[in-house]
C-alpha cells in the first residue's frame, strides 16, 4: 500500500510528497523494518533494491511476519533534476536531521521523515557512493553506535563493515538522529552515483532478507551470508590527487595491490604529460576507487583497506 | 600596504592559477585579519572587503594606524567559482565554509579551507562577511557564535543596529567562524544587506563599521566616520519567525527595518495562476523586520521573515 510520510506544497501548482510502500504480513503492528534510500539525488543504487526488495516481498508475503515500509525517495526533487541536494536550498539533506518545524521546508519535511521512521525495530539507509567514486559493498557505522549495530549489521551480506569516529557535524545525518532516538540504522554505501549495480543491489535484497530472518519477521531459514571484514579508520588508507589533469586508472576497483604499487596516473591531455604517478600506501584491498576522470588538487583517487585480508 | 600571494588555485591544464591576495597593514602583530568572499555570489563580500583594503591604504599613507596594530584583509578566496558563475566549488558543489578547520592532505575543498586557514589563525579579533544558508535581505548586523569562547560585549564596538548571538547547530561547526573562535581568535561575522548584488549603502556601512571598531580598539587615530548606532544585542532564539503554510507567488508588503504593528499584512502570498490572495502573513507582534526571504516564488512551511520584538 503506497502512503504519504510528509508532504508540503511547492510554489506552482505541485506538492512535495514522500511516499513509503508498506507492505504488511502476519500481525503487522509486531515488528517494523524501514528502508530509506534517494536522499542523495545523484544516489541510484537503491532505487533497484527498493523496487526489487518490494517484488521479493510480495512473494513471500505469506512468511512474512510484521511489516517493511520502503522509502525508496527521501528527496524527490534531487532525483528529478539529477542534483544531490536539495534544489534550491544552500545545506545537504543528510545535514538537516531530525528536522524543525520552525525553519524551512525541507526541515518540516526532514522532521516528518524521522517522526514516521522513528520506533521501527531496524532502519536501513541505502547510500550509494556519489559520481566520483566507486564503492564496495559495505556498512558504515559511528563508533558511538557500533556497539548497538555491530551484530545485526553482520548479518547484511556487504563486504565491509567501517566502523569510523564520531565527528559533530555527523550528527545532522539520519542515521544518527534515529540512533539517538534509539532506531537501530544501518548506512549501507555501495556502487557509484547516477548509475545501477545490479549485483550490489542483489547482494543487498540477500542481506536485508537474512538480516529479517535474525528480526523473525521471515518464517524461512537465514540465507547464508559471507562474514564482512571488520574495520576502523586505522586500517583505511587515503590517496588523493596532488595535480589536477585527467585521472586514468592502472588498477581494477576490488582489486588487491601491494604496497608502492601505481595506482594510476594523472595525465595531461593538453601536452600529454603526466602530472602525477599514484602509488598505494599500503598493500590492500581497493574499496574506493575514482570513477570521474576530472580531478582537481585534492580529489579523492582510492582508499585501500590495508592489514591481513 | 603589502600585497601578499597567500596561495593559488591551481586546476591546471584548462583553468590557469588564481591568486588569493592578502593585504597587509601595520605592524607584524597579528591584530585583526577581515574575510571577504569565500562562495562564488558573494560579491557584497569581496566588494566590501575591497573597499576595506582601500580606505586602509589611504589611512596607512596618512600615519593614522597606530600603535603596535597589524591588519590583514583578504577580499576574495572565491574565485574559482566566482569566475563561473556558482556559489560553490564547481566540480563537486561542496562549501569551502562547511570544510573549516581544513586539511592539507584531504579533498580539494578541505585543502583550501586549511590554506586559508593557516592565514587567518593566530590573530587576536577576526572578521568575516559572510551570507545566510536562505537568500534574503537583512538588517546589517554583527553575529557571533555562543561557543563559549566569546566575547559578546565587543560586538557592540562596530556600531551597526545589532549584534545577534547564536547557539551553533551540528552543521555550524565546520564554518570559518566556529573553528577560528575554537582556535581563540574573537570571531565576529559580519552580515550586510545583500549577498549577489552590489549594495552601496551597505558596503560602506559595513566598511565603517569596521573602521569604527578599530577606532573603539585604539588601533586608528584621527578617523571621522559616521557615530554609528547604539547596538542592540539579541539572542537569534528571542527572534519571531514567522512562516507560510501555502505555496505560491510572495509579494512583500513592507521591506527590511520597517516598523510593524500586531496584525499588519507584511506580506501575500498570491495563487500563481489567478492572482488571488491565498495567504496572508500578518506580524504577529509589534516589531522591526530583521530578516525577509528574497524569492519570488516559494514553497510552503518556510521561513519569510524573521522579527525583532518590541
Ligand atoms: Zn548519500
Amino acid at each position: 500500500m503506497i502512503e504519504e510520510v510528509v508532504s508540503a506544497h511547492l510554489p506552482v501548482g505541485e506538492t512535495l510528497r514522500i511516499q513509503k510502500n508498506r507492505i504488511e504480513g502476519a500481525e503487522p503492528k509486531k515488528r517494523r523494518l524501514a528502508i530509506v534510500t534517494g536522499t542523495h539525488g545523484d544516489e541510484l543504487e537503491g532505487q533497484y533494491v527498493a523496487w526489487q526488495l518490494a517484488r521479493v516481498l510480495k512473494k513471500r508475503q505469506p512468511l512474512l511476519r510484521g511489516t517493511v515500509d520502503i522509502y525508496p525517495a527521501l528527496n524527490p526533487l534531487g532525483i528529478s533534476t539529477i542534483y544531490r541536494g536539495l534544489p534550491g536550498f544552500d545545506l545537504d539533506m543528510n545535514r538537516i536531521f531530525p528536522g524543525s518545524s520552525e525553519e524551512t521546508m525541507y526541515e518540516y519535511i526532514a522532521g516528518g521523515i524521522i517522526e514516521d521512521i522513528a520506533g521501527a525495530d531496524l532502519c536501513i539507509d541505502i547510500h550509494a557512493s556519489n559520481i566520483f567514486l566507486r564503492e564496495i559493498p559495505q556498512v558504515r557505522i559511528n563508533e558511538q553506535s557500533a556497539e548497538m549495530l555491530l551484530p545485526l549489521a553482520k548479518f547484511l551480506n556487504m563486504n565491509f563493515l567501517w566502523v569510523h569516529s564520531a565527528a559533530t557535524v555527523l550528527e545532522s545525518t539520519l542515521a544518527y538522529s534515529l540512533n539517538s532516538l534509539g532506531t537501530p540504522t544501518l548506512v549501507v554505501e555501495m556502487g557509484v552515483g547516477m548509475r545501477i549495480t545490479k549485483s550490489y543491489g542483489d547482494q543487498l535484497i540477500t542481506g536485508i532478507l537474512s538480516v529479517m530472518s535474525q528480526l523473525f519477521m521471515l518464517e524461512e531459514p537465514c540465507p547464508p551470508v559471507a562474514p564482512p571484514i571488520v574495520s576502523t579508520d586505522g586500517n583505511v588508507a587515503f590517496v588523493n590527487a596532488n595535480a589536477s589533469g585527467i585521472f586514468i586508472p592502472r588498477v581494477r576497483h576490488e582489486e588487491r595491490v601491494e604496497e608502492g604499487q601505481l595506482l594510476g596516473l594523472i595525465a595531461d591531455p593538453l601536452s600529454g604529460g603526466v602530472r602525477e604517478e599514484l602509488h598505494s600506501p599500503a598493500s590492500g584491498l581497493i574499496f574506493t576507487l575514482r570513477e570521474y576522470p576530472v580531478v582537481n588538487e585534492g580529489s579523492l583517487i582510492a582508499r585501500i583497506l590495508g592489514g591481513a585480508l | 600596504m603589502k600585497r601578499k600571494t597567500l596561495f593559488t588555485i591551481d586546476a591546471q591544464p584548462y583553468r590557469q592559477p588564481i591568486p588569493v591576495y592578502g593585504y597587509f597593514f601595520g605592524s607584524e602583530e597579528k591584530t585583526l585579519a577581515v574575510m571577504g568572499a569565500i562562495r562564488g555570489d558573494e560579491f557584497q563580500q569581496m566588494y566590501t572587503a575591497a573597499k576595506l583594503v582601500q580606505e586602509l591604504t589611504r589611512l596607512e599613507a596618512e600615519g593614522k594606524i597606530i600603535g603596535d596594530c597589524g591588519l590583514l584583509v583578504i577580499p576574495c578566496a572565491g574565485q574559482f567559482s566566482m569566475n563561473v558563475s556558482r556559489r560553490f566549488w564547481p566540480l563537486d558543489n561542496t562549501d569551502i565554509n562547511r570544510m573549516f578547520p581544513g586539511y592539507d592532505k584531504g579533498e580539494t575543498t578541505q585543502r583550501l579551507a586549511w590554506r586559508i586557514f593557516e592565514a587567518l589563525k593566530g590573530y587576536t579579533y577576526g572578521i568575516h562577511l559572510t551570507s545566510l544558508y536562505l537568500s534574503g535581505d537583512f538588517i546589517p548586523h554583527i553575529r557571533i557564535m555562543d561557543t563559549g569562547w566569546q566575547e559578546n560585549a565587543e560586538g557592540l564596538d562596530f556600531g551597526l543596529p545589532y549584534l545577534i548571538t547564536r547557539k551553533p547547530r551540528p552543521y555550524d561547526t565546520t564554518t570559518l567562524n566556529y573553528n577560528w573562535q575554537v582556535w581563540e581568535t574573537r570571531t565576529f561575522s559580519l552580515y550586510t544587506k545583500a549577498t549577489d548584488f552590489i549594495d552601496e549603502k551597505s558596503a560602506q556601512e559595513a566598511t565603517d563599521s569596521i573602521l569604527r571598531f578599530l577606532t573603539r580598539h585604539g588601533f586608528l587615530k584621527d578617523v571621522p566616520l559616521p557615530e554609528g548606532e547604539a547596538t542592540q544585542a539579541v539572542s537569534e532564539k528571542n527572534l519571531v519567525t514567522i512562516r507560510n503554510t501555502c505555496g505560491g507567488i510572495l509579494l512583500h508588503c513592507r521591506p527590511t527595518s520597517s516598523q510593524v504593528q500586531a496584525g499588519e499584512i507584511i506580506a501575500n502570498i498570491v495563487d500563481p495562476y489567478t492572482a488571488t490572495v491565498l495567504e496572508e502573513i500578518r506580524a504577529p507582534q509589534k516589531g522591526t523586520i530583521f530578516f525577509a526571504r528574497h524569492a519570488q516564488i516559494i514553497a510552503a512551511q518556510t521561513i519569510v521573515f524573521r522579527l525583532i520584538p518590541g
